[in-house]
């Protein structure tokens, strides 16, 4: 089953669709407030979203992710297309296990970041923010692979927070707790395959449960029946935002603009600007991207991407970032109030050579009390580790709580 | 607006031939500088192409431009048109039906035209945002020189240098990729072009249209991605690539220009068509009207296409044999029609199964790169295309204002018509009556094909050719862009290289029209810029607006 | 086996085909010391330009039967007259044939013929100065390495500002003109200046031959430009045929490189360019030998270097899909003909039979046979430029007998190559000229873009590897970012038609590539 089927010719009367998951979600969404993503309506918020925040941080969390942009890579060329599309080494992400990756165009510019799967030997999947068919079918020129876009064939949930693991013995996976971070394991459940990825985007423990789309209400029940006791809540965009910036991940068309969709020059990034240094492996065959690449290496980038922590309260959403003789440093790129390390963050595009750890930064920012403005120039550090970072996202097995 | 005689032999400081939008934009500019201008223009009403005419009782003809996207919002804001009454609604959306009962369509939510696009291809669902970026590039780049005038590259004076400098400033900083693209958009064909984003021929069909809207040349020509750019690089309401309905037609647009003009003690004369430029002493020193009447200034704009200004109303022994001859090789072919209808109620097309939104944008009928390319042929060999490619709206579904409530006005362009017809092998015949209703017959075949109903509807049609464009308006061979848009008449080179910067061969001669750098599209460009000319000459304030910038 | 004057040792190169570009590049090389093998896939060497026996003792140029643009330089660096080379006929006028013997002879800037008019003699004189004197300014380009536009690279500003400048130096007049006009189509220049038809459609080939191009396609004047650009004999915009056929200068390189101890290796198809760590190390050949290098040298069409001998797998995603794009399907169709005798085209005089002869009656008549190629078709009514070089050159044909060469526009490249079906409407077209010629062929054939590729391995089977146009010209050929002979792949040059300065045979991109090469370590 295809949620969405593009060749039906009266799809304009659906200007966007429902997930397969959305009969139970619109249950919980007591605000009705809902939002597009790609083709779907996504909740924004269900209740309130520091309670949905905690849920992810202090329980588990229920996040809808189907609307992922999914690529199915295979073919005999299959590992060789995925190496000359992404910047780190492919062949080291054994079957049944999960890498997260960027890719660029020629000069070296993120086109997307996202995760590979290898589902089987051979065979990958590439999630994504943006869809990226025409890139990949420009790619695959001169490999023998198969591309297909199962966005619309996969219907997944992002299941997060420290009680996850717990909850998914008790619905019955038997050695979840074996499976290792960034791990694939697949399940039988009622009889149909459930695949689970300990895989996320909040920093924390947490998996990603993905299910052929007709299963997908049946997951969810089964899913919310053994998490009763757990502390388990659907999340929306909001809380997921917050939880992102703890963590440190970057969101494209937030934190960087997808090269394919840049106008204006210099507006793109390369890997070493977004902090993604690690995930360019020089040492590998030729991959898109990697002569300019090593160009940069020797001549230096231009940008530095930054994890800012700024005094006081006020959030430095779209702040400018000066040096302390007040000539600009950056702006910020995504910010938040973090409720679990309690400190104001900010995530930040820094001018080379600013953004070194240790950096001590000021953010202009702009707020308001009662409809009366005020501006603050908000000391602020340039820290190295992530905001939110517990030992139980790499434990295995992970404690139950 | 009047046809008053008063002061009319002099007192005035220049005399706008023609109240096209740009002569009045001209007039405009130059009456808020404090100058005395009239506008003498032959026909009783105003506007040129830019009109709207109660051709049927009861309905408002746009009975030659139809839409709006390229007037300049700075134009706009700097004559206070809404002040005077103008309106631009857009619009969004637009059809191409096909061949086998389908059609594609593009919607104003970019999901829903995403998905309608992947229904005939998913890659080319993708590749559409790296086309648009790519196209954004560009319109970019351009829209910064249209209302700057362009600097003459064999010149050394200040102006020049300056303004090449400008230019070179400007392309470098493109980058050399985008530089390279550049080079490649301004020289490929549409067809080429669009191949390097698209596999499927509907889609391709689809874009390539506006590559050839009012060019004679054909979607595989090289130089038709540019013309494409010109119709994509105006805007409405800061989105650029929009298009709108101007409300009450687009005489509104003229009608709102005049009353800026007359507010600022402008006149217009109408039923004063100009028979000559008066030159003495090689100084103009005014125009002589059919009527027999003068007209006195030390400065006269022409708003005429620049064959017209030439061969047509001023005498040759006044000009530089070189210069006219060069006139006369300036490309100002004619390759539209147009018809325009009242209908007794909306067409149905069955293909769209009821699909409201289809209806209220572009209607194109041809789907591939091939028929589009041989409608071209037809047209070289001195016929109209038997199987035309057509844009088609219906301003009623949005505009309340142009037929009674339930019927509808339908606004109908062609490509291609010729200027002049092969007929039994003799080359360069003229149309006659009869030839205008077999061109207009083909029309309303090719649309009855997907609206069957749609002829039973027709209370009444004006059908355009070259001819009648020519004879009414005044466009040459009916040239919608009063000049081809071609490398050779694009910038420095247009009209004339050596004359692209408003000034004519006399002194006191000014060039206004769409003859004239940025070109024609109801932009109100030339205009404006050569206005900021005159007053430059003049040294008087300028009160023509800067461009702005977007970053 | 050495040259005296070789310094030694600079470095080892393989040059992968042997045309003309190839062994010009490679004689270069081998003088400024470096140790040159050429790998050529075919078993005879000089790619196309070639001469070879279509029917027993009939002999022809095997694609373009005219030499036009061979730099001079080059000529006098390989001293390829003493290796043979030698003009069976320069500076050959043409002749526009005109429907039942009203012909037109054009030569240099006079035109002889019945229907001519005064105006137009004079229009011709002012138009054919002006056209050679524009041709300057783009032949002016042929020596150097295209410039990068905003690079920030001096050179490269250099390589810009000296442009600009030789457009400026013609003056006010005639720069507004050159600007005016470079972008533009034949049709239109020419429909400016000139009445006779036939004279507009035989001077319409200059812009349209080799191409995808009408007369009324924009880019034909470039095209003429870049035809009109070279010399021969010092005779800007002259035409010759080599004694021996197009063969012959390949066979004098072939001489001239040997000499300088250049080995050539025939029958060695390279499979693909041997890259570790981004850097080109030798090319391998299908049979799997490697031949190391420091500098490997592809002359194969711009496709055939990125997508085969380079490969998608060391090249950056973009940078295929732009080679991917690159245009390059071939139009034009060689017809030769052995003839029992000397063909008797009507109203021909028998010393004019070895003029260019050209079939493009008016401008209409080319644009319509352009006219099918837009879809795959071959012309119904085709253009042509014939040669008779037998009459010039005996030792082509058995005594007494002849052959006709002749350039046959449009065929496409692909599907709708039916040679077969084409040859019958070329045979009649041909007739319409010249009544008994059927009756005197001995043997016929016909190679359409299909056959130039199966025979020559240039996709496409274009004449000048990739179509030439402005979007493919200069700092754009063959691709932005690959134009200045240097491959993505350090150590791998490009060095063919598809490169600048583009096709016919001139040797140019050869020499310039040596001397990118040869001025690297200094």
């Amino acid at each position: 089953m295809k949620i969405i089927d593009y060749s039906d010719r009266d799809h304009y009367k659906t200007q966007a669709f429902q997930t397969p998951f959305h009969e139970r979600a619109a249950a919980f969404n007591q605000k009705h407030c809902w939002g597009r993503w790609k083709d779907y309506i996504t909740a924004n918020t269900y209740y309130d979203t520091a309670t949905e925040y905690f849920a992810a941080r202090n329980a588990c969390s229920v996040f809808d992710l189907t609307p992922m942009t999914k690529h199915r890579i295979s073919g005999p060329d299959a590992l060789d297309f995925m190496n000359r599309l992404v910047t780190r080494e492919v062949g080291k992400i054994k079957p049944g296990r999960v890498g997260y990756t960027v890719w660029c165009n020629d000069a070296g510019q993120v086109i997307d970041d996202g995760t590979i799967f290898h589902l089987e030997e051979g065979v990958y999947r590439l999630c994504s923010q943006e869809p990226q068919i025409d890139w990949l079918m420009t790619s695959a020129i001169g490999f023998d692979v198969d591309i297909v876009d199962e966005t619309h064939d996969v219907a997944g949930l992002a299941f997060q927070g420290p009680t996850t693991c717990a909850v998914l013995k008790l619905m019955g996976l038997e050695g979840i707790e074996n499976l290792t971070p960034f791990g694939i394991a697949k399940f039988d459940l009622d009889g149909f395959e459930l695949t689970v990825s300990r895989t996320g985007y909040t920093g924390d423990l947490g998996y990603e449960l993905w299910v052929a789309p007709e299963h997908a209400l049946t997951l969810w029940d089964r899913l919310f029946e053994a998490g009763a006791l757990h502390g388990i809540r659907p999340i929306g965009s909001e809380a997921l935002e917050i939880l992102r910036i703890e963590a440190g991940f970057i969101l494209a068309g937030v934190d960087f603009l997808p090269a394919n969709e840049a106008v204006r020059p210099g507006r793109t990034r390369s890997p070493y600007e977004l902090g993604l240094g690690w995930l360019v492996h020089l040492d590998k065959p030729y991959f898109t991207g990697k002569r300019a690449l090593i160009k940069e290496k020797e001549n230096g980038s231009r940008y530095v991407f930054a994890k800012l922590n700024i005094e006081g309260n006020k959030p430095a959403h779209q702040s400018f970032i000066f040096d302390k003789r007040q000539k600009f440093a950056g702006t910020v790129t995504s910010a938040a109030w973090s409720p679990s390390a309690k400190v104001n963050i900010a995530l930040a595009t820094l001018e080379a050579p600013h953004g070194k750890p240790g950096d001590q930064l000021l953010a202009e920012i702009y707020y308001q009390r009662e409809l009366k403005w005020s501006r603050v120039m908000a000391p602020c550090t340039v820290v190295e580790g992530v905001f939110w970072d517990p030992p139980r996202k790499r434990e295995t097995p992970p404690p139950d709580f | 607006m009047n046809n008053s005689r008063t002061n009319s032999n002099g007192g005035y400081d220049a005399i706008v031939i023609g109240a096209g939008h740009n002569g009045l934009a001209n007039a405009a500019f130059l009456a808020k500088a404090g100058l005395r201008v009239v506008i003498v223009e032959k026909n009783p009403w105003i506007g040129g192409a830019s009109v709207s005419r109660e051709l049927h009782e009861g309905w408002i003809y746009s009975n030659c431009s139809y839409v709006c996207s390229l007037l300049r919002p700075e134009i706009y804001r700097a004559l206070e048109l809404a002040k005077y009454g103008l309106q631009v609604v857009p619009y969004g959306g637009s059809v191409t039906f096909t061949q086998d009962g389908n059609y594609f369509g593009s919607y104003v939510d970019e999901d829903v035209s995403r998905r309608e696009m992947a229904r005939f291809s998913e890659r080319d669902a993708d590749a559409s945002l790296r086309y648009h970026a790519d196209i954004m590039r560009q319109c970019r780049f351009i829209r910064q020189f249209l209302l700057r005038t362009a600097p003459d590259p064999t010149s050394l004076k200040p102006f020049d240098v300056k303004e090449m400098m400008h230019l070179g400033r400007e392309f470098w900083k493109l980058g050399e990729d985008t530089l390279g693209d550049l080079i490649r958009f301004y020289t490929m064909s549409i067809s080429d072009y669009l191949d390097e984003y698209f596999e499927h021929p509907v889609i391709k069909a689809a874009y390539a249209g506006s590559g050839i809207i009012g060019s004679a040349l054909g979607v595989m020509s090289p130089g038709t991605a540019y013309v494409l750019l010109h119709h994509a690089m105006g805007e409405v309401d800061g989105s650029i690539g929009s298009w709108g309905f101007a409300r009450g037609g687009m005489g509104a647009i003229a009608k709102a220009m005049a009353g800026c003009f007359e507010a600022h003690g402008g006149e217009i004369r109408t039923d004063a068509g100009v028979e000559q430029i008066i030159v003495k002493g090689g100084k103009v020193t005014g125009v002589a009207l059919e009527n027999g009447d003068e007209v006195h200034a030390p400065l006269v704009v022409s708003n005429l296409d620049v064959k017209r200004t030439f061969l047509q109303v001023m005498d040759e022994k006044d000009l530089d044999a070189e210069f006219v001859t060069k006139v006369r090789n300036f490309k100002i072919r004619g390759s539209s029609g147009k018809l325009n209808i009242a209908l007794d109620g909306l067409p149905e097309f069955p293909a769209l199964r009821g699909n409201p939104e289809m209806i209220r944008g572009d209607m194109h009928f041809i789907d591939s790169i091939e028929r589009l390319e041989r409608a071209y042929d037809d047209w070289k060999d001195g016929s109209w295309s038997k199987d035309p490619y057509v844009d088609l709206l219906i301003p009623t579904l949005t505009d309340p204002t142009m037929a009674p409530p339930g019927k509808h006005f339908m606004s109908v362009f062609v490509q291609y018509v010729p200027p002049k017809l092969t007929k039994n092998g003799v080359k360069g015949c003229d149309w006659t009556d009869e030839d205008r209703d077999a061109f207009g017959e083909t029309v309303i075949n090719q649309i009855s094909k997907y609206s069957p109903n749609f002829r039973d509807l027709i209370l009444h049609a004006e059908v355009r050719t070259p001819r009648e464009l020519e004879a009414e308006v005044g466009l040459t061979e009916g040239n919608i862009f009063q000049g081809e848009l071609t490398l050779d008449q694009l910038l420095f080179n247009r009209p004339i290289p050596g004359y692209a910067q408003y000034r004519g061969p006399v002194k006191g001669l000014y060039m206004c029209g769409s003859s004239n750098h940025p070109g024609g599209g109801v932009m109100a460009a030339p205009g404006a810029n050569a206005a900021r000319e005159i007053l430059r000459d003049l040294r008087k304030p300028n009160t023509v607006p800067e461009g702005w910038l977007d970053d | 086996m050495t040259d005296q004057n070789k310094a030694p040792n600079a470095g080892k190169v393989v040059i992968i085909g042997a045309g003309h570009n190839g062994l010009v590049c490679a004689a270069y090389l081998a003088k400024a010391g470096f140790e040159v093998n050429i790998l050529e896939a075919r078993h005879e060497v000089g790619g196309a330009a070639a001469s070879h026996e279509f029917a027993p003792g009939y002999r022809v140029s095997s694609t373009g039967h005219l030499l036009y643009r061979l730099d001079e330089q080059v000529i006098k660096d390989l001293d390829l007259a003493s290796h043979g080379l030698e003009m069976a006929a320069s500076d050959l006028p043409t002749v526009a044939l005109g429907s039942e013997g009203r012909h037109l002879k054009i030569h240099d800037d006079r035109i002889t013929g019945e229907d001519v008019s005064r105006e137009d003699r004079n229009a011709f004189m002012a138009y054919r100065e002006r056209m050679l004197r524009f041709a300057r300014i783009i032949s002016g380009l042929d020596d150097k390495i295209p410039p990068r536009i905003a690079s920030g690279e001096r050179a490269d500003n250099i390589g810009l500002g000296r442009l600009a400048w030789s457009i400026r130096r013609l003056g006010k007049k005639d720069m507004r003109e050159f600007l005016r006009i470079a972008g533009i189509n034949i049709y239109d220049v020419l429909e400016e200046r000139f009445e006779n038809e036939l004279l507009k459609g035989a001077l319409s080939l200059d812009g349209v031959l080799g191409t995808h191009l009408g007369p009324r396609s924009n880019n034909s004047v470039f095209t003429a430009l870049h035809r009109l650009g070279g010399s021969v004999n010092g005779k800007q915009g002259a035409v010759a045929i080599p004694r021996g056929g197009m063969g012959a200068v390949s066979e004098a390189l072939v001489k001239a490189v040997e000499a300088l101890g250049v080995s050539i290796l025939t029958g060695a198809e390279v499979g693909h360019v041997e890259i570790e760590n981004g850097k080109a190390t030798g090319a391998t050949l299908v049979t799997g030998e490697i031949m190391p290098a420091d500098y490997v040298i592809s002359c194969a069409d711009p496709k055939t270097t990125f997508l085969k001998l380079i490969g998608p797998r060391q090249l950056d995603a973009g940078m295929v899909r732009k080679v991917s794009n690159v245009r390059q399907k071939g139009n034009a169709a060689k017809l030769h003909l052995a003839l029992d005798g000397l063909p008797k085209f009507t109203g021909l005089e028998a010393a004019q039979a070895g003029h260019r002869l050209v079939v493009a009656p008016d401008l209409e008549y080319v644009e319509r046979a352009f006219n099918h190629v837009k879809y795959g078709e071959h012309s119904a009514h085709p253009v042509m430029e014939i040669t008779i070089p037998s009459v010039h050159d005996a030792s082509l044909a058995p005594e007494g007998k002849h052959v006709l060469s002749a350039i046959v526009q449009y065929a496409p490249y692909g599907p709708g190559s039916d040679s077969a079906g084409f040859e019958a409407q070329v045979m009649e077209t041909l007739a319409r000229y010249a009544p008994g010629i059927r009756e005197q062929v001995v043997a016929s054939e016909l190679l359409t873009p299909n056959h130039f590729e199966d025979r020559f391995g240039n996709i496409g089977g274009h004449w000048h590897h990739a179509e030439l146009a402005l979007d493919q010209f200069l700092m754009l050929r063959p691709v932005a970012g690959a134009a200045q002979y240097a491959a993505p792949v350090d150590g791998l040059y490009l060095c063919g038609a598809g490169c600048h300065p583009g096709g016919g045979v001139s040797g140019q991109a050869g020499r310039n590539v040596a001397q990118l090469i040869s001025g690297l370590d200094k």
